[in-house]
C-alpha cells in the first residue's frame, strides 16, 4: 500500500517535469540544441539502467551491450524508413528483435564466467556489428538513412517504461533471485534457484531495453553507420553503470545524465574527453571498486514519509 | 601454389599475434587479469621504433631493442601503478581499471599527436625469394626468425631461470610461493616486464610488416591476441604461440576465400567456439571450480 503510493509520487513528478519540458519545447524557448540533448540524456538512461540490469543486479559482466543497441537501431530504421510502418511499431519491433538476439547471444555465452563471459560479449557485439558492415541492404560502411522522427514525447515514455519495468523487475521475486545470482552463484544454485534462466531472462531484458534505445538513437539522426556500435560505445555504456555503481539505479542514471552533459560540453575536444574519462574511470575503480553510489539508491537518502520510524526493516 | 602463399602470410601474421598472445598469457596466467591495456603497449612499442628508425636514424635491430627496453619499464609502470592495488579487489573492478588504462593510453597518445596514421619506414630491404612457386619476402622470414629467436628466449626464461621458477610457482599458487620466500611482487612486475617487452617487440615488427601505425592500432590486435591465448589454452606458454599461428593463417584463409571484410569476425567466432566447446583451450587441462 505504501510503496505503491511512493511509487504514483514519483510517476507524477516525472510526469510533470515532462510535461514542464515539453511545454518550453513546443513554446520554443528551449531550441533544438537543448532538445536534441535532453533526447540523447534519454537515450544513454536507457542504455544505462538496461546494462545496470544485467551487470549490477544479475552480476553477468557483458561489455558488448553497443551490439543490441545495433541491432534495435537497425532493424526499427528498417521497418520505418524502408517499410513505411509507423515509429512506436518499429521501436517496438527492434526491441523485440534485440531481445531475440540478447536470447541467442546469452543462451551460450551466459555459462561463462567473469572475463571469459565478457571477451564473449565484446566479440558478439563486433561480430554483429561486422553483420552490418557486409549488409548491403542497410548501406553497409556507408551508412543508412533514416527519417528523423525521435521526439522527447517518445524518448521521455520510452525512459519511464524502462525504469518502471527495471526497477519493478529488482523489486520482484525474479529480481531477487537475481541478486542471489550475483551475491554468490554455486550458492543460489544450491539454495534452488535456476542460475541459468535468471541469467538467460536479465540478459534478454536488458536486450530488449537496448534495442529500445537503439531505436530511438537512429531516429535522433539522419544516418546510422556500423562505426557508431563500435568497442567505445560499449565502453561509453559501462562507464555509465561503472561511475553509478555496480548495483544502483539511481546511480547510473545520474551517471548518465552527468557523463551526457560533460561529453556535450568536451564534444570540441574529444580526445581530452576520453582522458577525463578514463581517468575518472581509473581513480573510482582504485579508491571504490563498488561505484560511485556502490548499491545505494537515491531513495536511500531523501524517504518520502517514514522517517520516524527509522528504517524499513519490518515494513 | 597459392596456398604455400597464402600459408606463409599466415604465419607472419600469426607470429605477431603469438608475440602479444605471450603478454596476455604470461600475465593472465599469474594474476588472472585480462591486460587490456597490453594491445595499447603493443600501439606504444610501434611508435618508439618509428622515431627510433626514423628520426635517430637507429636500424632495425637496435629499433627493436629499444621498443622492448621502452615497453618493459612502461608495463612494469602500469601494473605499479594500477593494478597493483586491486589484487584483492573483484574481477570486475581489475577488468574495468585495465580497460580504463587501455583507453587512458590511447587517447594520451592521440593528444599528443593526433590521431592520424603515420607511415612506417623501409629498414628491411624488400627482396623475396621464391621457393615452389611462393614468393617469400625478406621481412616475413625477419618477422618469423625474430618472433622464434624471441619465443626460445622466453622458454629458457622460463623453464631454466630462477626468475622462470618463481613465476611459475606464482602461477600456481600465490599463497604457497609467498610462503616458500618467493617476492612476489618484484616477480609480478618480471612478468609484466617480459610480456610488455614482446609486446612492443611485436609492435615494431607489425610497423615493418604493414607499413602503417596509428594510436588506435592497438585494439583490434590486442583483442585477437587475447583470443590466441584463450585458443591455445590461456596461462600456457606454447598454447599461446599455437593459437597465434592458426588464428593468423585462419584470417589469411579467410580473407584470401573473397571474405575480407569478415576477416575480423572469424576471430571472435573461433573465440566463442572455444569458449563453447572447450574452455580451457587446445592445450588446456580441464580444472574443477573449487567451492
Amino acid at each position: 500500500m505504501k510503496k505503491s503510493k511512493v511509487f504514483w509520487i514519483y510517476v507524477a513528478i516525472a510526469l510533470v517535469f515532462y510535461a514542464v519540458v515539453q511545454f518550453l519545447i513546443s513554446s520554443e524557448q528551449l531550441d533544438m540544441y537543448y532538445s536534441n540533448l535532453f533526447i540523447t540524456i534519454a537515450i544513454n538512461i536507457i542504455l544505462a539502467v538496461s546494462l545496470h540490469l544485467v551487470i549490477g543486479i544479475t552480476g553477468q559482466f557483458s561489455i558488448g551491450h553497443a551490439g543490441f543497441l545495433a541491432v534495435g537501431a537497425y532493424v526499427s530504421a528498417i521497418f520505418t524508413t524502408n517499410l513505411g510502418w509507423p515509429f512506436p511499431v518499429g521501436l517496438l519491433i527492434g526491441a523485440i528483435v534485440a531481445a531475440l538476439a540478447g536470447l541467442i547471444v546469452g543462451i551460450p555465452t551466459l555459462r561463462l564466467k567473469g572475463d571469459y563471459l565478457a571477451i564473449a560479449t565484446l566479440g558478439f557485439a563486433e561480430i554483429i556489428r561486422i553483420i552490418f558492415l557486409n549488409i548491403d541492404y542497410v548501406g553497409g560502411a556507408a551508412g543508412m538513412q533514416v527519417n528523423y522522427m525521435t521526439t522527447w514525447t517518445y524518448a521521455f515514455f520510452a525512459v519511464l517504461i524502462t525504469i518502471i519495468v527495471i526497477s519493478n523487475f529488482t523489486n520482484s521475486r525474479h529480481g531477487r533471485a537475481c541478486i542471489a545470482v550475483r551475491e554468490d552463484e554455486i550458492a543460489a544454485d544450491a539454495m534452488g534457484i535456476n542460475t541459468t534462466y535468471y541469467k538467460v531472462l536479465a540478459f534478454a531484458i536488458g536486450s530488449f531495453f537496448a534495442g529500445l534505445a537503439g531505436g530511438l538513437f537512429s531516429h535522433n539522426f539522419f544516418i546510422i553507420q556500423p562505426s557508431q556500435f563500435g568497442f567505445l560505445k560499449s565502453f561509453d555504456i559501462l562507464i555509465y553503470v561503472v561511475l553509478g555503481g555496480l548495483g544502483s539505479l539511481s546511480g547510473s542514471i545520474i551517471a548518465a545524465i552527468f557523463l551526457t552533459v560533460i561529453s556535450l560540453y568536451l564534444q570540441d575536444f574529444p580526445e581530452t574527453r576520453m582522458i577525463i574519462y578514463s581517468l575518472v574511470l581509473i581513480i573510482v575503480m582504485l579508491y571504490r571498486p563498488s561505484g560511485l553510489m556502490g548499491t545505494k539508491e537515491i531513495t536511500d537518502i531523501f524517504k518520502f514519509g517514514n522517517k520516524s520510524k527509522g528504517g524499513n526493516v519490518n515494513e | 601454389m597459392e596456398w604455400l602463399q597464402q600459408l606463409v602470410n599466415g604465419i607472419s601474421l600469426g607470429s605477431i599475434y603469438a608475440l602479444i598472445a605471450l603478454g596476455y598469457t604470461m600475465v593472465y596466467g599469474i594474476i588472472k587479469l585480462i591486460n587490456f591495456a597490453h594491445g595499447d603497449v603493443f600501439m606504444i612499442g610501434a611508435f618508439i621504433g618509428f622515431f627510433a628508425i626514423s628520426r635517430w636514424g637507429f636500424g632495425f635491430f637496435p629499433a627493436l631493442f629499444l621498443a622492448m627496453v621502452v615497453c618493459a619499464i612502461i608495463g612494469v609502470f602500469i601494473e605499479r601503478i594500477a593494478y597493483k592495488r586491486l589484487r584483492n579487489a573483484t574481477r570486475i573492478a581489475a577488468l574495468i581499471t585495465a580497460i580504463g588504462v587501455s583507453l587512458l593510453i590511447e587517447y594520451t597518445t592521440i593528444f599528443f599527436r593526433g590521431a592520424q596514421p603515420e607511415a612506417y619506414p623501409d629498414v628491411i630491404s624488400n627482396k623475396s625469394f621464391h621457393f615452389l612457386g611462393a614468393q617469400i619476402s625478406m621481412q616475413s622470414i625477419m618477422i618469423l626468425s625474430v618472433s622464434i629467436a624471441l619465443m626460445i628466449i622466453l622458454q629458457f626464461v622460463v623453464h631454466k631461470t630462477k626468475i622462470g621458477k618463481a613465476m611459475r610457482a606464482v602461477s600456481y599458487d600465490v599463497e604457497a610461493a609467498r610462503l616458500m620466500g618467493i617476492n612476489v611482487d618484484n616477480t609480478i612486475s618480471v612478468t609484466f616486464a617480459i610480456g610488455s617487452a614482446l609486446a612492443g617487440a611485436a609492435g615494431v615488427i607489425f610497423g615493418v610488416y604493414y607499413t602503417k601505425i596509428d594510436p588506435l592500432m592497438g585494439i583490434i590486435p590486442g583483442v585477437k591476441a587475447f583470443v590466441a591465448a584463450v585458443l591455445g589454452g590461456i596461462g600456457i606458454i606454447p598454447g599461446a604461440m599455437a593459437g597465434g599461428m592458426v588464428l593468423g593463417v585462419v584470417e589469411t584463409v579467410v580473407s584470401a576465400l573473397g571474405f575480407s571484410l569478415w576477416r575480423d569476425a572469424a576471430a571472435f567466432v573461433i573465440l566463442i567456439l572455444i569458449l563453447i566447446f572447450r574452455p580451457s583451450g587446445i592445450f588446456g587441462k580441464n580444472t574443477r571450480e573449487k567451492v
